[in-house]
């Protein structure tokens, strides 16, 4: 028995933060509301390998969602606005058993509807992975037009995708695929919820440390110690269930859609209970799209939503458990 | 990641669940049935019985050494006997704040004769230790300790008063913090004493909890002299005037793992999807999920803790999130078995019996709100003022 991630995956992860320390500030995360997605630490990211994370070696690294886990905690902590959860979780797997990646390798910028119908960074998107009543497609941007949505997070650069399936862009028409597929895509949803949560977490306890009122800072009150400790309890215990999900997954434990359910739906309830008690510790300065922590409230609401809503997953886990 | 048990764990959890299975119903069946409440003195007494079972068996402190009545088991391995026992249904350790309370002081600050004295009489229900911390005027503000004990010839003279003591009444012993030094003030100048409670001039009296039984005592020390050759060892733990860092080093022992392990909560989870089973309501079903996730996540926050003990990591204050959590998990199952049972839960019963038990997690071993503070301090790092 042992709940723990190894060193490899330690390494991974603090590669990985480190280069969205540099490479996705919050600046980065502004420039997606208004202007160009930055492909600069897409394509790092790319470079280090995390495009192709689950796609066997030689073409990838050949590691699993375990190996993930700690990776998406990051990338949500930094509010990375690309599609990672589609690219690499969802779509880099199906593309590695059903298309010859031998020769590219990365996969692109995918997309997919999978986990809801407003599809993030539409227009960036190199290829679609669209689903149909007959299976997943892999659709090229030539073969759907997209009406952009006025997303809350405009970090989102959501689309609807209008398009028609045909015979020739099936990828698969398995339902275990499918389904595995959108498993995947939940659980790297919560993993990054986990991450956002801590970000907020982390930006409130800065602020609160700081800002003084009646002569102190705000964070000697009680009133605000216990909405913090409230925040970093629920944290706490979403994020184990999280990892374990994960495991699941990496192992093809049969209770995987129950673990991937229980960890979507405590993460969305743990990120936005703590975006909750940020704002509220914040006071007026969160209240503005001047202070950082919109970006990551904003990314809460919609990933909490998307792919399974807590009350969804929450009824996914009663099926499994008989109730 | 490795979630399997390894082959010797797996026969660890299945000897364990054959001993339990089948001393348990012969302890239900010597007292017909049904025992009583270990809060009550016919309960108690019974629950002794279960109590020296366990220690013939050597079940009943798993994780310390053999030479102190224990089999040396792993932290994984009492997790397993945990849940191995709340599975089964087996009843609540009436010796448990010996076990789980002092013992690990013990083991940190006794001396080896102490260790000798002490460890094997606890284990065997021999001795039957209660806490002597809060005071009438000492409760979340632990510090405020007024009971004082003087320096005498051959040893300690004790005044003041202790209360909350859980079953003080059938306890032999007492684990207690005095102040040994008068000029002292708060943290500083308190001792770690052991008082056995049939010193001459201590008073012992019994009180009923929220659900009648009496669970509670206040203790009376009346000019009481306690010699230092009481117990052998002696009386002190640790050393004169260092009684807070004594008391405060396994303090999260009490908070964290070894009080509430998540055995207890995941069979009450169960339990709860069985009576949701017998008669589903549905309006209660997400409820019910909501409870179950929750126990299960507590199941899964100790796995990490204990990894990270077994590689060597101390006991943080991060057991303080943890108490919170385990203590309002425990209030929410048994509030929402009541709400299952509709008009029913006014009945006294398992369910009615436990939510009064829960209710007091939230107050006990450091309130929650005491809790919160130590988190949003010591983890977050949050200034103290």
């Amino acid at each position: 028995m042992f709940f723990g991630f190894d060193d490899n995956q330690l390494a991974f992860r603090d590669a990985v933060r480190d280069l969205l320390d540099k490479q996705c500030p919050p600046d980065v995360v502004r420039a997606a509301w208004d202007g160009d997605l930055d492909l600069g630490v897409w394509r790092a990211l790319d470079e280090m390998g995390v495009t192709t994370a689950l796609v066997p070696e030689p073409a990838g690294l050949g590691l699993d969602e375990l190996s993930l886990a700690l990776v998406l905690e990051e990338t949500g902590r930094a509010g990375l606005p690309h599609p990672v959860v589609d690219t690499v979780l969802v779509a880099a797997p199906l593309l590695a058993t059903h298309d010859d990646v031998s020769d590219a390798p990365s996969p692109g910028l995918v997309v997919t509807n999978l986990g809801g119908p407003n599809v993030t960074c539409a227009a960036d998107a190199d290829r679609f992975l669209l689903k149909a009543a007959d299976g997943l497609h892999l659709v090229e941007p030539d073969g759907v037009s997209l009406a952009p949505l006025d997303t809350v997070d405009g970090a989102r650069r959501a689309a609807r995708i209008e398009w028609q399936p045909v015979a020739a862009t099936l990828l698969t028409d398995d339902p275990a695929e499918v389904a595995s597929a959108f498993d995947r895509g939940a659980f790297g949803t919560a993993a990054q919820l986990v991450g956002l949560a801590q970000r907020m977490l982390d930006l409130t306890v800065g602020y609160v440390s700081q800002r003084e009122q009646f002569g102190q800072p705000v964070g000697a009150f009680q009133a605000v110690k216990h909405h913090l400790a409230n925040a970093l309890k629920e944290l706490a215990f979403a994020r184990p269930a999280v990892h374990r999900a994960a495991h699941s997954l990496a192992v093809g434990a049969d209770s995987r859609e129950r673990d991937v359910s229980m960890a979507k739906a405590m993460a969305s309830d743990a990120a936005r209970y703590v975006g909750r008690q940020a704002l509220q510790c914040h006071g007026a300065i969160g209240y503005t799209v001047e202070a950082d922590l919109h970006l990551y409230l904003k990314r809460t609401w919609a990933l909490a939503a998307a792919w399974g809503d807590a009350a969804w997953h929450r009824d996914r886990v009663c099926t499994a458990l008989g109730i | 990641m490795d979630l399997t048990w390894s082959p010797a764990e797996d026969a660890f959890r299945a000897e364990a669940r054959s001993w339990l299975t089948e001393h348990l119903a012969a302890w239900q069946d010597r007292h017909g049935g049904e025992p009583a409440s270990g809060d009550t003195r016919e309960g108690f007494a019974q629950h002794l019985d279960w109590e020296r079972d366990l220690f013939a068996g050597r079940w009943a402190a798993v994780s310390w050494p053999a030479e102190h009545g224990g089999r040396g088991a792993t932290l994984w391995e009492w997790l397993i006997f945990e849940e191995e026992y709340y599975r089964a249904g087996c009843p609540p350790r009436v010796t448990q704040n010996g076990i789980f309370l002092l013992a690990p002081t013990v083991f940190e600050f006794g001396t080896p004769e102490q260790q000798a004295h002490i460890l094997p009489r606890m284990a065997a229900a021999e001795d039957l230790w209660c806490q002597g911390w809060s005071e009438p005027n000492a409760g979340s503000d632990l510090a405020g300790i007024r009971a004082k004990a003087t320096r005498v010839d051959g040893g300690w003279r004790l005044d003041g008063q202790k209360t909350w003591t859980t079953r003080g009444a059938f306890c032999t012993h007492l684990f207690g913090l005095f102040r040994t030094d008068p000029e002292s003030e708060r943290h500083r100048g308190l001792s770690y004493l052991l008082v056995p409670l049939d010193t001459p001039g201590v008073t012992v009296r019994g009180f009923g909890r929220l659900d009648g039984d009496e669970g509670f005592a206040e203790v009376f020390f009346d000019g009481a002299f306690l010699a230092d050759d009481a117990l052998p060892g002696g009386v002190v733990l640790g050393e004169v005037g260092q009684g807070w860092s004594v008391a405060m080093a396994t303090t999260g022992s009490e908070r964290g793992l070894t009080l509430r392990s998540p055995g207890r909560f995941l069979a009450t989870a169960g339990r709860l999807i069985d009576l949701y089973r017998a008669d589903p309501q549905p309006r209660l079903r997400e409820q019910l999920v909501d409870a179950w996730m929750r126990a299960e996540a507590y199941g899964l926050f100790t796995l990490d803790t204990v990894t990270r003990l077994s590689g060597g990591a101390a006991m943080g204050a991060d057991s303080s999130i943890n108490k919170v959590w385990w203590s309002e998990l425990d209030c929410d199952l048994h509030e929402l078995a009541l709400d299952l049972l509709g008009p029913d839960a006014e009945l006294e019963g398992p369910w009615s019996k436990g939510w009064q038990f829960a209710l007091s997690g939230p107050i006990y071993a450091g309130t929650n709100e005491i809790q919160r503070n130590i988190a949003a301090e010591r983890v977050l790092g949050l200034p103290r003022k």
